[in-house]
């Protein structure tokens, strides 16, 4: 095996406190068992920003007291109801939160991923979410007289942290059409993948898959985690684990039982 | 979803939002449905159906129901490319400018009540033409007189480039059309077994109506045994929970 493959806790290493920390929406492949690995470990301050929505890896993470700071559009358990612990969090003020609209997250991404300073991006203009934006400014289309856009500072997260079906040895990640996880990748300083398997041939060899693959120049570390994803799903190989996430969901409604929950998803292993 | 003793009622509220929200489809080319979106997707598919394959449904999250291959950016690319005529919208709270709030009640950041958050509200309500917001709860506490955050205005001052907006509201007790030059609404039907002066009496803002305003008319039972058919289908596929109440 390659210097590009180490186990999860090596990968999570790359993870240090106060840092701004990319990572996906349910359905584009969360790292699950990463993510606990990661507050195994012990991690504080965290940025997080949610691409562009996060669910209950964030709410675990805020639970936890890892947050400092969150950017996303939004925090849902999906079918399962409120994030409970992001929640209460906003209520207490115990995280500054920074709303967002998904593509306003995904261009200020492409924005770093081009190496620009901003990007400008329609709507929002009248929106209270552009209102609490100290950091986004209404500008002047250049090329057409009383045409307003928003400008976005990019965003260049520190790390970029996701689950994907598969690599190989030399740290290519296929991603399949999961495609903001390519620009993420671009745009972070650091990107690090758990995989459900790691394979000896080169992905970008066969042109059926080198398209939806991320090149290992762009990748820092992988670590295979079967099931990495769980609970939550793995689009084409598992689907959710919804009594877990439905016992989550009603543990977490109090900080007790958020804390009973989470004393035992750290013990188990799946 | 409401809270209902009676599931049967339930069932056939369902199938009149379901028909009046297929109606307000009529003659759109593409319609994307949210994640989380039973009724809004239970009604594109049945347009779907109902156009002879005119319509194209892309739900999104979806392996099998979505086109997109260029990841979560691609619905407000193409949005943006006015390549979507609808789109659902909903809110915490919804006000008579239809102004929607998606972030919480209460004064930000540290609001009383947090909703998940404005979503791609900030960006699509002004983008696709026909946004149709639907809530299946109608009280005072969601149809205020002003919302208490922003997620995404109902209209733009002059000079702001909007070819979208807000189209109409359905809720479990009317249809609502959205005036985007007076920026109210206009009650257009009551559903079945309700009447005006229910709808006054759990709305907070102030709206436009007809003296006697039309009832909403009942799905024929063709269209009732399409709408069970596509249930059985794909919405089973995509939202097996709903699905298995509405079949029962």
């Amino acid at each position: 095996m390659s210097a590009m493959v180490s186990t999860l806790d090596e990968l999570v290493a790359g993870i240090g406190d106060g840092a701004m920390l990319a990572v996906p929406k349910d359905f584009s492949g969360v790292a699950m068992a990463a993510t606990r690995a990661l507050l195994k470990r012990g991690v504080k301050d965290l940025h997080v920003v949610g691409v562009p929505v996060c669910g209950i890896q964030v709410d675990i993470l805020i639970g936890a007291g890892a947050v400092q700071t969150l950017e996303t559009s939004a925090v849902t358990l999906g079918e399962h109801g409120a994030a409970p612990r992001f929640t209460a969090a906003v209520r207490d003020g115990t995280i500054q939160i920074l709303d967002a609209t998904c593509p306003a997250i995904h261009g200020a991404l492409q924005a770093a991923e081009k190496g620009l300073p901003f990007i400008p991006i329609r709507g929002l203009i009248g929106s209270d979410v552009l209102t609490h934006r100290r950091d986004w400014r209404v500008i002047d289309n250049p090329f057409q007289a009383g045409d307003r856009v928003v400008a976005l500072p990019a965003i260049r997260p520190d790390v970029a942290l996701f689950h994907a079906p598969l690599a190989d040895r030399h740290g290519n990640v296929w991603i399949g059409r999961n495609r903001e996880l390519m620009t993420v990748a671009h745009a972070s300083a650091a990107t690090l993948v758990s995989v459900e398997e790691i394979v000896d041939r080169n992905l970008l060899d066969d042109p059926v898959l080198a398209a939806a693959t991320i090149p290992e120049l762009y990748v820092t570390k992988i670590a295979a985690a079967p099931r990495g994803a769980a609970p939550l799903a793995l689009a084409g190989r598992y689907p959710a684990d919804t009594e877990t996430l439905a016992r989550y969901a009603q543990a977490a409604k109090t900080a007790e039982g958020f804390r009973a929950f989470l004393d035992e998803w750290l013990t188990s292993t799946t | 979803m409401a809270d209902f003793h009676d599931v049967s009622a339930w069932r056939h509220q369902t199938e009149t939002l379901v028909s009046v929200i297929a109606d307000l489809l009529a003659g759109c080319r593409h319609v994307a449905v949210g994640a989380q979106s039973p009724v809004p997707g239970t009604a594109a598919l049945l347009a779907r159906r109902e156009s002879a394959g005119a319509l194209r449904v892309s739900v999104l999250d979806t392996d099998r129901h979505s086109p997109f291959t260029n990841g979560a950016c691609e619905l407000f690319d193409c949005a943006a490319e006015g390549r979507i005529d609808a789109f659902f919208l909903s809110g915490g709270q919804i006000d008579g400018q239809a102004n929607i709030n998606l972030v919480g009640a209460g004064t930000y950041p540290s609001v009383d009540v947090r909703w998940p958050g404005s979503f791609g509200s900030a960006f699509l309500y002004f983008l696709v033409p026909r946004v149709i917001l639907f809530r299946e709860e109608h009280t005072r506490r969601v149809f205020v007189e002003k919302v208490d955050f922003v997620s995404a205005p109902g209209t733009s001052e002059p000079g702001i480039y909007r070819p979208g907006g807000p189209h109409a509201l359905v809720t479990p007790l009317g249809l609502f059309h959205f005036d985007r030059e007076r920026a109210r609404f206009r009650l257009a039907s009551v559903h079945p077994g309700h009447t005006v002066e229910e709808i006054v009496a759990h709305t907070g803002f102030d709206f436009d109506r007809d003296p006697a305003p039309a009832v909403t008319p009942a799905p024929a039972n063709a269209r009732r045994a399409l709408m069970h058919e596509i249930v059985r289908g794909e919405i089973a596929e995509i939202y097996p929970r709903f699905a298995a109440r509405f079949l029962g």
